[in-house]
Protein backbone atom coordinates (compact mmCIF):
# COMPACT_ATOMS: atom_id res chain seq x y z
CA UNK A 1 0.00 0.00 0.00
CA UNK A 2 2.73 2.45 0.76
CA UNK A 3 4.73 1.43 -2.06
CA UNK A 4 1.94 3.67 -4.03
CA UNK A 5 1.01 6.22 -1.53
CA UNK A 6 4.42 7.40 -0.81
CA UNK A 7 5.32 7.84 -4.80
CA UNK A 8 1.56 9.94 -5.02
CA UNK A 9 2.60 11.50 -2.36
CA UNK A 10 5.86 12.53 -3.92
CA UNK A 11 4.39 13.57 -7.03
CA UNK A 12 1.66 15.88 -5.95
CA UNK A 13 2.88 17.13 -3.28
CA UNK A 14 5.74 19.45 -4.98
CA UNK A 15 3.45 20.11 -8.43
CA UNK A 16 0.96 21.61 -5.35
CA UNK A 17 3.26 23.50 -3.93
CA UNK A 18 4.81 24.75 -6.86
CA UNK A 19 1.50 26.04 -8.63
CA UNK A 20 0.65 27.56 -5.05
CA UNK A 21 4.16 29.30 -5.28
CA UNK A 22 2.48 31.12 -9.17
CA UNK A 23 0.62 32.88 -6.61
CA UNK A 24 2.26 32.94 -3.40
CA UNK A 25 5.44 34.14 -5.25
CA UNK A 26 3.38 37.46 -6.47
CA UNK A 27 1.78 37.93 -2.69
CA UNK A 28 5.34 37.72 -1.00
CA UNK A 29 7.36 39.63 -3.85
CA UNK A 30 4.41 42.37 -3.15
CA UNK A 31 5.17 42.01 0.61
CA UNK A 32 8.63 42.88 0.56
CA UNK A 33 8.19 45.59 -1.68
CA UNK A 34 5.34 47.32 0.28
CA UNK A 35 2.27 46.25 -1.98
CA UNK A 36 -0.45 43.73 -1.74
CA UNK A 37 -0.28 41.66 -4.90
CA UNK A 38 -3.31 39.38 -5.98
CA UNK A 39 -5.86 39.74 -3.39
CA UNK A 40 -9.55 40.00 -4.98
CA UNK A 41 -10.04 36.89 -5.74
CA UNK A 42 -11.02 34.08 -2.95
CA UNK A 43 -9.55 34.31 0.23
CA UNK A 44 -6.18 36.22 0.47
CA UNK A 45 -6.31 36.43 -3.62
CA UNK A 46 -5.72 32.45 -3.67
CA UNK A 47 -8.58 32.56 -6.76
CA UNK A 48 -5.78 34.13 -8.47
CA UNK A 49 -4.05 30.44 -8.87
CA UNK A 50 -7.16 28.51 -10.51
CA UNK A 51 -8.02 31.78 -12.65
CA UNK A 52 -4.45 31.27 -14.26
CA UNK A 53 -4.65 28.38 -14.82
CA UNK A 54 -7.58 28.37 -16.69
CA UNK A 55 -6.34 31.07 -18.29
CA UNK A 56 -3.20 28.85 -19.31
CA UNK A 57 -5.89 26.31 -20.68
CA UNK A 58 -7.65 28.51 -22.76
CA UNK A 59 -4.52 29.90 -24.72
CA UNK A 60 -3.48 29.23 -27.95
CA UNK A 61 -0.87 26.55 -27.72
CA UNK A 62 1.17 27.33 -31.21
CA UNK A 63 4.03 26.28 -32.66
CA UNK A 64 5.78 28.27 -34.99
CA UNK A 65 6.21 26.85 -38.16
CA UNK A 66 10.02 27.49 -38.10
CA UNK A 67 10.16 25.90 -35.27
CA UNK A 68 11.62 21.85 -35.15
CA UNK A 69 8.69 20.51 -33.67
CA UNK A 70 9.69 17.18 -31.98
CA UNK A 71 12.34 18.88 -30.38
CA UNK A 72 10.10 22.17 -29.13
CA UNK A 73 7.59 19.77 -27.70
CA UNK A 74 10.31 18.17 -25.65
CA UNK A 75 12.00 21.03 -24.34
CA UNK A 76 9.39 21.90 -21.74
CA UNK A 77 8.78 17.88 -20.60
CA UNK A 78 12.13 17.57 -19.57
CA UNK A 79 11.86 20.33 -17.15
CA UNK A 80 9.08 18.96 -15.11
CA UNK A 81 10.50 15.65 -16.13
CA UNK A 82 13.63 16.24 -14.58
CA UNK A 83 12.75 18.41 -11.48
CA UNK A 84 9.63 15.49 -10.73
CA UNK A 85 12.37 12.96 -10.42
CA UNK A 86 14.48 14.78 -8.50
CA UNK A 87 11.78 14.41 -5.67
CA UNK A 88 11.90 10.51 -6.21
CA UNK A 89 14.89 10.32 -3.88
CA UNK A 90 14.08 13.51 -1.18
CA UNK A 91 13.18 11.54 2.40
CA UNK A 92 10.58 13.38 3.54
CA UNK A 93 10.39 11.03 6.96
CA UNK A 94 11.92 8.24 7.99
CA UNK A 95 11.39 5.92 5.54
CA UNK A 96 9.15 8.05 3.43
CA UNK A 97 11.06 8.16 0.39
CA UNK A 98 10.05 6.47 -3.30
CA UNK A 99 13.61 5.38 -3.68
CA UNK A 100 16.16 5.01 -0.88
CA UNK A 101 19.16 4.90 -3.05
CA UNK A 102 22.55 4.25 -1.86
CA UNK A 103 23.51 7.73 -5.28
CA UNK A 104 20.75 9.51 -4.00
CA UNK A 105 22.36 12.89 -4.25
CA UNK A 106 24.40 11.89 -7.10
CA UNK A 107 20.96 10.90 -8.79
CA UNK A 108 19.70 14.59 -7.75
CA UNK A 109 23.02 16.32 -8.82
CA UNK A 110 22.69 14.36 -12.19
CA UNK A 111 19.04 15.36 -13.27
CA UNK A 112 19.47 18.43 -12.29
CA UNK A 113 22.18 19.03 -14.73
CA UNK A 114 19.49 17.11 -17.67
CA UNK A 115 17.68 20.13 -16.41
CA UNK A 116 19.81 22.45 -18.27
CA UNK A 117 19.17 20.63 -21.36
CA UNK A 118 15.45 21.45 -21.68
CA UNK A 119 16.36 25.47 -21.42
CA UNK A 120 19.24 24.71 -24.27
CA UNK A 121 16.45 22.61 -26.26
CA UNK A 122 13.69 25.05 -26.33
CA UNK A 123 16.36 27.88 -26.70
CA UNK A 124 17.64 26.01 -30.06
CA UNK A 125 14.35 24.44 -31.52
CA UNK A 126 12.42 27.72 -31.45
CA UNK A 127 14.70 29.21 -34.32
CA UNK A 128 14.63 32.38 -32.82
CA UNK A 129 17.86 34.31 -32.32
CA UNK A 130 16.77 35.59 -28.39
CA UNK A 131 15.40 32.31 -27.76
CA UNK A 132 19.15 31.04 -28.97
CA UNK A 133 20.71 33.46 -26.74
CA UNK A 134 19.07 32.56 -23.59
CA UNK A 135 19.82 28.38 -24.56
CA UNK A 136 23.57 29.27 -25.04
CA UNK A 137 23.45 31.56 -21.65
CA UNK A 138 22.35 28.50 -19.91
CA UNK A 139 24.42 26.20 -21.44
CA UNK A 140 27.28 28.17 -20.42
CA UNK A 141 26.03 29.19 -17.22
CA UNK A 142 25.19 25.05 -16.70
CA UNK A 143 29.12 24.74 -17.09
CA UNK A 144 29.81 27.31 -14.84
CA UNK A 145 27.75 26.48 -11.44
CA UNK A 146 27.18 22.35 -11.90
CA UNK A 147 30.45 21.65 -10.97
CA UNK A 148 30.76 23.91 -7.77
CA UNK A 149 27.27 22.88 -7.09
CA UNK A 150 28.43 19.01 -6.79
CA UNK A 151 31.73 19.77 -4.73
CA UNK A 152 29.62 22.03 -2.41
CA UNK A 153 27.65 19.54 -1.53
CA UNK A 154 30.68 16.49 -1.18
CA UNK A 155 31.45 17.67 2.20
CA UNK A 156 28.00 17.07 3.65
CA UNK A 157 28.32 13.51 1.81
CA UNK A 158 31.97 13.38 3.63
CA UNK A 159 30.68 14.62 6.31
CA UNK A 160 27.75 11.68 6.40
CA UNK A 161 30.37 9.22 4.77
CA UNK A 162 27.32 8.15 1.82
CA UNK A 163 25.36 9.49 -0.71
CA UNK A 164 22.42 8.33 0.31
CA UNK A 165 20.26 11.11 1.66
CA UNK A 166 18.75 9.46 4.40
CA UNK A 167 21.70 8.49 5.98
CA UNK A 168 22.63 11.94 5.52
CA UNK A 169 20.32 13.42 7.65
CA UNK A 170 20.72 10.64 10.01
CA UNK A 171 24.44 12.06 10.22
CA UNK A 172 23.01 15.34 11.31
CA UNK A 173 21.20 14.58 14.61
CA UNK A 174 23.34 16.04 16.68
CA UNK A 175 24.26 19.18 14.45
CA UNK A 176 23.00 20.33 11.13
CA UNK A 177 24.90 21.07 8.47
CA UNK A 178 24.82 24.49 8.39
CA UNK A 179 26.92 25.26 10.57
CA UNK A 180 29.98 22.65 9.75
CA UNK A 181 29.36 23.23 6.38
CA UNK A 182 28.33 27.05 6.10
CA UNK A 183 30.82 27.87 3.38
CA UNK A 184 29.23 24.33 1.16
CA UNK A 185 25.37 26.44 2.35
CA UNK A 186 26.25 29.40 0.80
CA UNK A 187 27.91 27.89 -2.32
CA UNK A 188 24.85 25.69 -2.87
CA UNK A 189 22.20 28.41 -2.48
CA UNK A 190 24.15 30.48 -5.04
CA UNK A 191 24.44 27.27 -7.27
CA UNK A 192 20.42 26.53 -6.79
CA UNK A 193 20.21 30.29 -7.52
CA UNK A 194 21.68 29.24 -10.96
CA UNK A 195 20.02 25.90 -11.07
CA UNK A 196 16.73 27.23 -11.27
CA UNK A 197 17.29 30.26 -13.16
CA UNK A 198 15.64 32.81 -10.86
CA UNK A 199 17.58 36.20 -10.45
CA UNK A 200 19.78 37.70 -9.93
CA UNK A 201 20.86 34.67 -12.36
CA UNK A 202 18.31 34.45 -14.66
CA UNK A 203 20.39 35.57 -17.51
CA UNK A 204 18.46 32.42 -19.83
CA UNK A 205 15.33 34.13 -19.94
CA UNK A 206 16.51 37.88 -18.86
CA UNK A 207 14.04 39.52 -20.02
CA UNK A 208 15.08 43.34 -20.55
CA UNK A 209 17.75 42.12 -23.03
CA UNK A 210 16.06 38.49 -24.59
CA UNK A 211 12.41 39.28 -24.52
CA UNK A 212 11.77 36.39 -22.85
CA UNK A 213 15.07 34.44 -23.22
CA UNK A 214 14.45 30.66 -24.36
CA UNK A 215 10.73 30.34 -23.98
CA UNK A 216 9.97 33.44 -26.43
CA UNK A 217 8.51 31.39 -28.93
CA UNK A 218 6.54 29.26 -26.12
CA UNK A 219 2.89 29.87 -25.44
CA UNK A 220 -0.68 28.46 -23.53
CA UNK A 221 -0.12 25.40 -21.89
CA UNK A 222 3.76 24.59 -22.60
CA UNK A 223 5.00 27.87 -21.25
CA UNK A 224 2.75 26.81 -17.85
CA UNK A 225 5.16 24.41 -18.50
CA UNK A 226 8.34 26.38 -17.73
CA UNK A 227 6.19 28.03 -15.28
CA UNK A 228 6.10 25.68 -13.12
CA UNK A 229 8.59 24.11 -13.87
CA UNK A 230 10.81 26.80 -12.25
CA UNK A 231 8.84 26.69 -9.03
CA UNK A 232 9.24 22.85 -8.36
CA UNK A 233 12.45 23.58 -10.07
CA UNK A 234 12.64 25.99 -6.33
CA UNK A 235 10.66 23.45 -4.50
CA UNK A 236 13.02 20.61 -5.12
CA UNK A 237 16.12 22.80 -4.26
CA UNK A 238 14.70 24.20 -0.69
CA UNK A 239 13.78 20.38 0.30
CA UNK A 240 17.34 19.44 -0.97
CA UNK A 241 18.82 22.14 1.02
CA UNK A 242 16.06 21.35 4.31
CA UNK A 243 18.11 17.87 3.54
CA UNK A 244 21.49 17.97 3.35
CA UNK A 245 22.20 21.51 5.68
CA UNK A 246 19.01 21.71 7.87
CA UNK A 247 18.45 18.41 9.55
CA UNK A 248 15.79 16.98 7.05
CA UNK A 249 12.70 15.78 9.10
CA UNK A 250 14.64 16.13 12.64
CA UNK A 251 14.05 19.39 14.89
CA UNK A 252 14.55 20.49 17.86
CA UNK A 253 11.49 19.17 19.66
CA UNK A 254 8.67 16.61 18.13
CA UNK A 255 10.85 15.66 15.05
CA UNK A 256 8.86 14.68 11.76
CA UNK A 257 7.54 15.35 7.94
CA UNK A 258 6.19 18.77 9.31
CA UNK A 259 9.71 20.09 10.22
CA UNK A 260 11.01 19.25 6.79
CA UNK A 261 8.01 20.89 5.29
CA UNK A 262 8.33 24.05 7.33
CA UNK A 263 12.52 23.90 6.70
CA UNK A 264 11.19 24.03 3.00
CA UNK A 265 8.56 26.58 2.63
CA UNK A 266 10.95 28.87 4.38
CA UNK A 267 13.68 28.18 1.95
CA UNK A 268 11.48 28.65 -0.49
CA UNK A 269 10.70 31.96 1.02
CA UNK A 270 13.92 32.66 0.70
CA UNK A 271 13.92 32.57 -2.80
CA UNK A 272 11.71 34.92 -2.78
CA UNK A 273 13.57 37.34 -0.90
CA UNK A 274 16.57 36.90 -2.98
CA UNK A 275 14.35 37.78 -5.89
CA UNK A 276 13.63 40.80 -4.66
CA UNK A 277 16.35 42.28 -3.24
CA UNK A 278 19.29 41.58 -6.49
CA UNK A 279 19.37 42.93 -9.63
CA UNK A 280 20.30 40.52 -12.50
CA UNK A 281 23.86 39.76 -12.99
CA UNK A 282 25.59 40.30 -16.11
CA UNK A 283 26.24 36.96 -17.79
CA UNK A 284 30.15 37.44 -17.33
CA UNK A 285 29.58 38.10 -13.74
CA UNK A 286 28.11 34.79 -12.86
CA UNK A 287 30.63 32.96 -15.28
CA UNK A 288 33.46 35.08 -13.21
CA UNK A 289 32.06 34.24 -9.94
CA UNK A 290 31.80 30.62 -10.57
CA UNK A 291 35.07 29.85 -11.75
CA UNK A 292 37.24 32.31 -10.41
CA UNK A 293 35.72 32.45 -6.37
CA UNK A 294 33.17 29.90 -5.73
CA UNK A 295 34.98 26.78 -7.32
CA UNK A 296 38.14 27.01 -6.01
CA UNK A 297 36.26 28.01 -2.40
CA UNK A 298 34.05 25.27 -2.73
CA UNK A 299 37.38 22.99 -3.45
CA UNK A 300 39.16 24.38 -0.57
CA UNK A 301 35.36 23.52 2.07
CA UNK A 302 36.35 20.12 0.29
CA UNK A 303 39.86 19.93 1.16
CA UNK A 304 39.20 21.72 4.92
CA UNK A 305 36.04 19.14 5.89
CA UNK A 306 38.63 15.96 4.62
CA UNK A 307 41.54 17.13 7.02
CA UNK A 308 39.04 17.79 9.92
CA UNK A 309 37.23 14.36 9.75
CA UNK A 310 40.36 12.45 9.03
CA UNK A 311 42.34 14.21 11.45
CA UNK B 1 29.17 39.86 0.62
CA UNK B 2 28.28 41.61 3.88
CA UNK B 3 26.70 44.50 1.61
CA UNK B 4 24.43 41.52 -0.16
CA UNK B 5 22.73 40.39 3.42
CA UNK B 6 22.65 44.01 4.41
CA UNK B 7 20.75 44.10 1.54
CA UNK B 8 18.58 41.14 2.07
CA UNK B 9 17.91 42.41 5.45
CA UNK B 10 16.70 45.52 4.64
CA UNK B 11 14.29 44.08 2.09
CA UNK B 12 13.08 42.15 4.75
CA UNK B 13 12.07 44.52 7.20
CA UNK B 14 10.27 45.92 4.54
CA UNK B 15 8.10 42.60 5.04
CA UNK B 16 6.76 44.27 8.01
CA UNK B 17 5.71 47.80 6.94
CA UNK B 18 2.13 48.29 5.53
CA UNK B 19 1.35 48.42 2.40
CA UNK B 20 1.20 51.83 0.38
CA UNK B 21 -1.52 50.34 -2.11
CA UNK B 22 -5.19 52.22 -1.98
CA UNK B 23 -7.24 49.39 -1.95
CA UNK B 24 -9.09 51.52 -4.82
CA UNK B 25 -12.98 50.75 -5.72
CA UNK B 26 -13.13 50.70 -1.36
CA UNK B 27 -11.11 53.19 -0.41
CA UNK B 28 -11.37 56.22 -2.52
CA UNK B 29 -8.80 58.57 -3.11
CA UNK B 30 -8.82 61.88 -1.78
CA UNK B 31 -8.73 64.33 -4.57
CA UNK B 32 -7.91 68.25 -4.73
CA UNK B 33 -10.55 71.03 -5.09
CA UNK B 34 -8.88 71.66 -8.26
CA UNK B 35 -8.38 68.29 -9.58
CA UNK B 36 -9.80 68.17 -12.95
CA UNK B 37 -11.67 65.64 -14.03
CA UNK B 38 -15.49 65.66 -15.42
CA UNK B 39 -16.42 69.11 -16.91
CA UNK B 40 -19.26 70.38 -15.61
CA UNK B 41 -22.14 73.47 -16.52
CA UNK B 42 -22.69 75.31 -13.97
CA UNK B 43 -25.59 78.20 -13.43
CA UNK B 44 -26.39 81.36 -12.05
CA UNK B 45 -26.99 81.82 -7.83
CA UNK B 46 -30.55 82.67 -9.86
CA UNK B 47 -30.80 78.97 -11.26
CA UNK B 48 -30.42 80.36 -15.11
CA UNK B 49 -27.57 79.04 -17.57
CA UNK B 50 -24.42 80.89 -16.57
CA UNK B 51 -22.73 79.57 -20.28
CA UNK B 52 -23.29 82.04 -23.10
CA UNK B 53 -22.52 80.24 -26.01
CA UNK B 54 -19.28 82.33 -26.79
CA UNK B 55 -17.48 79.27 -28.18
CA UNK B 56 -14.08 80.22 -26.58
CA UNK B 57 -14.04 77.01 -24.91
CA UNK B 58 -14.53 74.92 -27.78
CA UNK B 59 -11.95 77.60 -29.56
CA UNK B 60 -9.34 76.57 -27.30
CA UNK B 61 -10.11 72.79 -26.78
CA UNK B 62 -6.91 71.03 -28.23
CA UNK B 63 -8.75 68.19 -29.13
CA UNK B 64 -12.09 69.93 -30.42
CA UNK B 65 -13.99 67.96 -28.06
CA UNK B 66 -16.42 70.41 -27.20
CA UNK B 67 -19.39 71.20 -29.66
CA UNK B 68 -21.83 73.96 -29.42
CA UNK B 69 -24.73 75.69 -31.06
CA UNK B 70 -25.92 79.13 -29.88
CA UNK B 71 -29.19 80.55 -29.43
CA UNK B 72 -31.19 83.51 -28.28
CA UNK B 73 -33.72 83.73 -26.04
CA UNK B 74 -36.88 86.38 -26.38
CA UNK B 75 -34.80 88.76 -24.61
CA UNK B 76 -31.46 88.85 -26.45
CA UNK B 77 -29.71 86.26 -23.91
CA UNK B 78 -27.21 84.18 -25.57
CA UNK B 79 -27.22 80.31 -24.71
CA UNK B 80 -26.43 76.94 -25.98
CA UNK B 81 -28.86 75.20 -27.46
CA UNK B 82 -26.71 72.22 -27.73
CA UNK B 83 -23.71 71.59 -25.62
CA UNK B 84 -21.51 68.40 -26.35
CA UNK B 85 -18.45 67.29 -24.74
CA UNK B 86 -16.72 64.11 -26.07
CA UNK B 87 -15.05 62.33 -23.14
CA UNK B 88 -13.51 59.67 -24.94
CA UNK B 89 -11.50 62.65 -26.81
CA UNK B 90 -11.36 65.17 -23.96
CA UNK B 91 -8.30 64.95 -22.38
CA UNK B 92 -8.71 67.24 -19.29
CA UNK B 93 -6.31 70.38 -19.58
CA UNK B 94 -9.04 72.58 -18.16
CA UNK B 95 -8.04 75.23 -20.66
CA UNK B 96 -12.06 75.71 -21.57
CA UNK B 97 -12.81 76.35 -17.68
CA UNK B 98 -9.44 78.85 -17.76
CA UNK B 99 -11.10 80.37 -21.36
CA UNK B 100 -14.40 80.55 -19.70
CA UNK B 101 -15.60 84.09 -19.42
CA UNK B 102 -18.92 83.56 -17.10
CA UNK B 103 -17.42 80.40 -15.21
CA UNK B 104 -19.70 78.35 -16.88
CA UNK B 105 -17.73 75.78 -17.81
CA UNK B 106 -15.77 73.80 -14.78
CA UNK B 107 -13.77 70.63 -14.22
CA UNK B 108 -14.80 68.95 -11.04
CA UNK B 109 -12.82 65.81 -8.76
CA UNK B 110 -15.10 63.24 -10.27
CA UNK B 111 -13.15 60.54 -13.00
CA UNK B 112 -15.06 57.56 -12.53
CA UNK B 113 -16.68 58.05 -16.15
CA UNK B 114 -16.23 54.20 -17.32
CA UNK B 115 -18.96 52.59 -19.71
CA UNK B 116 -19.75 49.88 -21.73
CA UNK B 117 -20.25 51.88 -24.45
CA UNK B 118 -18.13 54.66 -26.73
CA UNK B 119 -21.34 56.22 -27.37
CA UNK B 120 -21.68 56.96 -23.45
CA UNK B 121 -18.58 58.76 -23.24
CA UNK B 122 -20.72 62.09 -25.52
CA UNK B 123 -22.41 64.10 -23.12
CA UNK B 124 -24.98 66.35 -23.86
CA UNK B 125 -25.97 69.36 -22.79
CA UNK B 126 -28.64 67.87 -20.09
CA UNK B 127 -26.14 65.61 -18.57
CA UNK B 128 -23.42 68.48 -18.23
CA UNK B 129 -25.56 70.95 -16.57
CA UNK B 130 -25.87 70.65 -13.11
CA UNK B 131 -28.09 72.91 -10.40
CA UNK B 132 -25.99 74.83 -8.84
CA UNK B 133 -22.90 77.39 -9.24
CA UNK B 134 -19.80 75.17 -8.51
CA UNK B 135 -16.73 76.70 -7.93
CA UNK B 136 -18.22 80.34 -7.79
CA UNK B 137 -21.10 80.80 -5.60
CA UNK B 138 -22.18 84.20 -5.75
CA UNK B 139 -21.50 85.26 -9.61
CA UNK B 140 -23.50 86.11 -11.96
CA UNK B 141 -22.28 87.41 -14.68
CA UNK B 142 -25.18 89.24 -16.47
CA UNK B 143 -25.06 90.88 -12.86
CA UNK B 144 -21.71 92.57 -13.57
CA UNK B 145 -21.30 92.36 -16.93
CA UNK B 146 -23.01 96.17 -18.49
CA UNK B 147 -24.65 94.72 -20.90
CA UNK B 148 -28.35 95.23 -20.97
CA UNK B 149 -30.78 92.17 -20.71
CA UNK B 150 -33.89 91.05 -20.24
CA UNK B 151 -34.45 91.57 -16.60
CA UNK B 152 -31.57 94.11 -16.17
CA UNK B 153 -30.91 97.26 -18.10
CA UNK B 154 -27.93 99.22 -18.47
CA UNK B 155 -26.48 100.64 -15.14
CA UNK B 156 -28.83 98.18 -13.08
CA UNK B 157 -25.77 96.05 -12.16
CA UNK B 158 -23.64 95.49 -9.14
CA UNK B 159 -21.54 98.50 -8.37
CA UNK B 160 -22.63 99.82 -11.79
CA UNK B 161 -23.79 103.68 -12.58
CA UNK B 162 -26.60 104.70 -14.82
CA UNK B 163 -25.40 106.14 -17.78
CA UNK B 164 -24.66 109.45 -17.76
CA UNK B 165 -26.71 111.68 -20.34
CA UNK B 166 -24.09 113.30 -22.16
CA UNK B 167 -26.43 115.97 -23.74
CA UNK B 168 -27.49 117.19 -19.39
CA UNK B 169 -24.20 118.36 -19.48
CA UNK B 170 -24.58 121.27 -21.77
CA UNK B 171 -27.76 123.33 -20.30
Amino acid sequence: MMTFIIPICMLLGPVTIASLLVWGERRLLALFQERYGPNRLGILGIGQLPADMLKMFFKQDWIPPFADKFVFVLAPAIVMATALFSFMVVPIAPGFVVWDSDVGLLLFLALSALGAYAVVLAGWSSNNKYSLLGGLRASGQMLAYEVFMGLSVMGVAARAGSFNLTRIVESQSSCWNIVPQLIGFVIFYIAALAETHRTPFDLAEAESELVAGFHSEYSGLKFGMFFVGEYIGVTLMSAMMAVLFFGGWQGPFWSGPWWFILKTILLIMSFVLVRATFPRARYDQLILLGWKYLFPLALLNLLITGVVILW
Amino acid sequence: MVSLLKGLWLVFKHAFKKPVTEQYPEEKPKLAPRYRGRIVLTRDPDGAERCVACYLCSAVCPVDCIAIQATEDETGRRYPETFRINFSRCIYCGLCEEACPTEAIQLTPDFEMAEYKRENMVYEKEHLLISGPGKYPGYNFYRVAGVSIGGKDTGEGIEEEKPVDIRSLMS
